[in-house]
């Protein structure tokens, strides 16, 4: 019975529905199935294959967001579950993302958002125009080990800098690694500012924050 | 001293029916629904406000502008169809008519490959002032964006610095895509009337043209709308850029990219003639489809090629001048790969002519300069306006009083009516037409030589700079902001 469930979230994985996903975590629960067992057993399967078929060009960007966008939904009606048997499922990491301050762009920061959470990460992406002291906060609150900080802009890039500064003069370096990444960006200036990790894709970025953790 | 000349692209024989007037209706159809249904964001109290006024839906929470199809059309039909783009001397003006392709230098890069130590590096305001002197000479290079981050200047005056490294070492218009504050703007604004003689002068004779970037899909970011109301206030041209990916910010088809662009671009226009009825506008494009496997930027491919050709369409439909991502290939090096793509992307934008083009330099999807990827371009648009002009046909080019003369094994070479034509044909500087033996003993090609052009002309060639007492003032005018 569960064993056919299980499959079936692995299905709504690999299809990236993000509803039939929710429907089968919210199925798991009225069946009173182990959240984490589902997590395991049921949508992870299906996230791996379709990273392994993305590593190997097999599957494209859109399939992979749209499978990272399934698990988000499943975890979601999962998550109350969770919390209330005390139980939390194992984390890669536990990142906060951002475009920092005076800076609209959006979409590279959430690619690299989705696809750390699809890959085990805890994602907090606080959007676009984020104030240095948020991702000061929000890294301490969360108890962030990594921060990404995203700039489209060469006059936003310095603020990268600015962050770094901060999280600094908070004193929660050197327990939280800082990405930074966005078009202007080079890993020359990733070294310069003092940043731990640097991709110009968002793929290479899951590698990084995986290498980071190693290192951590 | 070189030669003032511009090379441009006019009376073009080669035409491309790329889309049909039923198609282009639909584009702009689908276009009006988008932006009075679902929207644009424009984050601008300024923008916002002139919206408002105009009977346009405003949402001040989310910022987003929701106008009626009339409004637009309306708002559009006030835009001038022509204009010219003014020059620090009148024989350089660029006529936006509608039958001229001009090309600029592309913009806007972070890093450099040094011309001397070829080692690639953070590019700084010197890189401007050099490349501005190096594209001065150049004919095919008729107006000048800002091709390189001046890092080595602050960010919030860094706008102001670069373009009087340009007019410094340049009397080519100069059209900024690097001023996105309202503070900067204004300054900007303020330098270009000291050039040209005023404000009144610099409204008739316009040194500066500012292009701003959308927001895609469907926004706008609030400091270049500032800015370009303050440009468009003072009378300078203004454009607005999308640059829209297929996949992430753009549907995944080429038509809907479009749609969505267009939206962009002309709601941004529509905005400048409602707050300054009349003032010139310009439509920019540099669409793409996002690489299906990373999401990257590609500067460069087949969909790219077709947006290069498409989009003026649009613009003639609007009738605005259209400035249109060409060039700015994808590839690390002056290869083969940068030869295919800058080939086929400034043909396809030159064969529907685009009024401006942007531009040459760049390498790696916009990021990277290189001087030889310069020489190299231009001589890609000097082929390509050779193509243009076709073949002409008349009692003169049919030549048929030299092929009487010279008659069945003879040749042409001695004619007079070869002599009187000889120049017409092509004549390469970067492509390689030796005999195989020499190519094998120096084994140098087309690179070396536009290296060796690029540091002769760095050195060699003397530009009219400002009056010492102008730019003087002009510093200390950016000094007030530094204070």
């Amino acid at each position: 019975m569960s064993s056919e469930l299980f499959a079936a979230m692995t299905r709504s994985i690999l299809d990236g529905e993000a509803e039939d996903a929710a429907d089968l975590a919210r199925q798991a629960l009225a069946q009173g199935l182990d959240p984490l067992a589902a997590i395991n057993q049921g949508y992870v399967p299906g996230i791996q294959q379709v990273g392994q078929e993305f590593s190997c060009g097999d599957a494209f960007l859109p399939e992979l967001v749209m499978a990272g966008e399934a698990m988000k939904a499943a975890i979601a009606v999962l998550e109350p579950e969770m919390a209330r048997q005390g139980v939390e499922r194992s984390l890669e990491g536990r990142v906060v993302i951002g475009t920092v301050h005076g800076d609209i762009h959006d979409i590279g920061k959430t690619l690299v958002g989705t696809l750390l959470a699809a890959h085990g990460f805890e994602v907090h992406d606080l959007g676009v125009d984020v104030e240095v002291t948020r991702f000061v906060e929000t890294a301490r609150a969360v108890k962030a080990d990594i921060v990404g900080l995203s700039a489209l802009l060469t006059t936003t890039m310095v603020v990268q800098r600015d962050v770094i500064e901060a999280l600094e003069d908070a004193g929660l370096r050197p327990s939280v690694r800082v990405m930074v990444g966005g078009a202007p960006v080079t890993r020359q200036w990733a070294a310069e500012i003092g940043a731990e990790g640097y991709s110009e894709d968002a793929a290479g970025a899951v590698q990084v924050a995986r290498q980071l953790m190693a290192v951590a | 001293m070189m030669s003032k000349e511009i090379l441009s692209i006019s009376n073009p024989r080669l035409k491309l029916e790329i889309l049909s007037d039923e198609d282009v209706q639909r584009l702009h159809t689908a276009t009006l629904d988008v932006i009075a249904n679902t929207g644009v964001r424009f984050p601008s109290k300024h923008a916002l406000t002139i919206w408002e006024e105009h009977g346009a839906q405003v949402d001040h929470a989310t910022q987003i502008v929701k106008a009626p199809g009339e409004l637009i059309e309306a708002a559009l039909q006030k835009a001038p169809p022509t204009y010219s783009l003014a020059a620090r001397i009148p024989e350089q003006d660029l006529a936006l008519d509608g039958d001229h392709v001009y090309v600029a230098t592309d913009g806007c890069g972070v890093e450099i490959i040094d011309l001397d130590t070829g080692v690639r590096r953070t590019s700084r305001l010197s890189d401007v002032m050099e490349i501005a002197r190096v594209a001065d000479a150049l004919p095919e290079i008729a107006f000048h964006w800002v091709p390189l981050s001046a890092q080595d200047r602050p960010p919030h005056t860094r706008g102001l610095h670069e373009i009087l490294a340009i007019w410094n070492n340049s009397t080519k218009h100069a059209q900024t895509e690097s001023i996105y504050s309202a503070a900067e703007a204004t300054l900007a604004v303020e330098m270009a009337s000291a050039i040209a003689g005023g404000k009144e002068a610099l409204r008739q004779r316009p040194l500066l043209s500012l292009m701003q970037c959308t927001a895609p899909p469907l926004g706008q970011d609030g400091g270049s709308l500032d800015a370009a109301l303050i440009g468009s206030q003072a009378g300078l041209p203004v454009g607005f850029m999308t640059m829209t990916a297929s996949l992430t910010t753009a549907p995944a088809t080429l038509a809907g990219n479009l749609v969505v662009g267009n939206a962009e671009v002309i709601s941004a226009l529509a905005l400048i003639q409602l707050a300054y009825p009349g003032a010139p506008v310009f439509y920019a494009a540099a669409q793409t489809a996002s690489d299906l496997r990373s999401g990257a930027y590609t500067g460069g491919g087949p969909e790219d090629f077709l947006f290069g050709a498409a989009t003026n369409r649009l613009a003639d439909f609007y009738h605005v001048p259209l400035s249109m991502g060409s060039f700015a290939t994808g590839a690390k090096e002056p290869n083969w790969q940068a030869g295919l793509e800058n080939s086929l992307s400034t043909f396809m934008a030159c064969i529907s002519m685009s009024d401006m083009l942007l531009g040459v330099g760049l390498l790696h999807g916009s990021r990277i300069w290189s001087y030889e990827q310069m020489l190299l371009d231009c001589e890609i648009f000097s082929i390509i306006h050779k193509m243009m002009a076709g073949i002409p046909v008349n009692d003169e080019t049919i030549a048929l009083e030299a092929i009487h003369a010279v008659g069945p094994g003879g040749n042409f070479l001695t004619q007079k009516h070869t002599r009187r034509h000889m120049r017409e044909l092509w004549l390469p500087r970067f492509l390689d037409r030796r005999p195989y033996n020499i190519w094998e003993e120096q084994k140098d090609d087309g690179r070396d030589w536009a290296r060796a052009k690029a540091r002769q002309l760095r050195t060699e060639h003397q530009p009219m700079t400002l009056e010492p007492r102008l730019e003087k003032e002009l510093n200390q005018m950016i000094r007030t902001l530094e204070a």
